[in-house]
């Protein structure tokens, strides 16, 4: 993948396929790591197959043989003196998680995160996910329970509410990368 | 900054007009696979050029979704195109640069651009 925020998309697929109902997914940096979690409260997987997704000739999809998605991400972190781990319950949910050394030559740039979010929020508006982005010790948070709340039965997929949760993200990416 | 707040405004301004939508059997859908290799290939830009090409259009009978694998991993990014009482069309290697023209001659003219077709790849 070209950046990470590609990763993430990707990786939070995987909790929408298993029929989560909240996706949480935290970005973390620091000077010495930066750590990326996707967690959910889907289907789980049991520690059997858990053993084997890192395994790119495992997938439960039909049409293709491989499931590309973790092993990519693992791969990634790897070369980027990381690694990527899988918690998961059935019936419980899933964790996620990947970590780097920013510092690393083959670090992936981290790359157009609000775009992510709002294609997540685009493809599944009935989802909910909890987004929290720190750098260091400044932090945001992006709920979509609270944006439901107030918006009641519009979708959130409606053009007018991406556009306004775009602007969200993008102050708020701005003031913890520039704080003032 | 953006506060919560200005979200009540922008509910009771989109509620007064929630009902220009037109009816499900004219509605023409979009579809944008998104599965790992289409992410890899591109997919997100393509999704978002859709969606904004559609929104300065204003096309309100026109449904831009995502799905997981269309099954052709060379030719990702694919969408799908379903006009109601036509065929479904499948355009391949796609990205945002021919999104305009689809949408301009295909979504809003009812003429299929063949050469983005999987017809014109193969
Ligand atoms: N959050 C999750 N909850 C439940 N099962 C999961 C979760 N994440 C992954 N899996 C399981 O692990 C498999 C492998 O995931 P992976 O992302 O590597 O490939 P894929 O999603 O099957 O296909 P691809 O990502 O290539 O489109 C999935 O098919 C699914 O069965
Ligand atoms: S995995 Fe490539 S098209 Fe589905
Ligand atoms: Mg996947």
């Amino acid at each position: 993948m070209k950046e990470l925020s590609l990763n993430i998309l990707d990786i939070a697929k995987n909790s929408v396929t298993a029929g989560a109902t909240l996706v949480e997914i935290t970005v973390t940096e620091t000077p010495a790591r930066l750590t990326i979690t996707v967690s959910d409260n889907g289907c789980g997987m049991t520690p059997e197959f858990v053993a084997r997704v890192t395994d790119p000739f495992t997938t439960t999809r039909t049409t293709r043989k491989v499931g590309l998605g973790i092993p990519l991400l693992q791969m990634e972190a790897q070369m980027a003196g990381g690694d990527l781990s899988i918690e998961s319950e059935v019936g419980k949910g899933t964790t996620t998680s990947a970590w780097f050394d920013p510092g690393h030559i083959d670090m992936p740039p981290l790359g157009d995160l609000n775009s992510s979010i709002l294609t997540l929020i685009q493809g599944s508006p009935d989802i909910d996910f909890l987004f929290t982005h720190s750098i260091g010790e400044r932090s945001y948070t992006l709920d979509t329970r609270e944006i439901r709340e107030i918006m009641g039965d519009i979708s959130l997929a409606e053009p007018e509410i991406l556009a306004w949760l775009g602007d969200y993200i993008s102050e708020n990416e701005s003031s913890i990368t520039n704080p003032t | 900054m953006k506060s919560l707040e200005e979200l009540k405004a922008l509910r009771e301004q989109m509620q007064s007009k929630m009902n220009v939508r037109k009816d499900d059997n004219e509605t023409i859908r979009v579809v944008v696979g998104m599965a790992t290799c289409g992410i890899a290939a591109g997919a997100r830009p393509v999704l978002n050029a859709f969606m904004e090409e559609v929104n300065k259009r204003g096309l309100k009978n026109v449904q831009v979704t995502q799905t997981g694998c269309i099954g052709v991993c060379r030719l990702e990014p694919i969408v799908e195109v379903f006009v109601p009482g036509q065929e479904k069309v499948t355009y391949v290697k796609m990205n945002a640069e021919k999104v305009p023209a689809i949408v301009a001659q295909h979504i809003v003219n009812k003429q299929v651009v063949t050469d983005y077709t999987i017809g014109a790849a193969e």
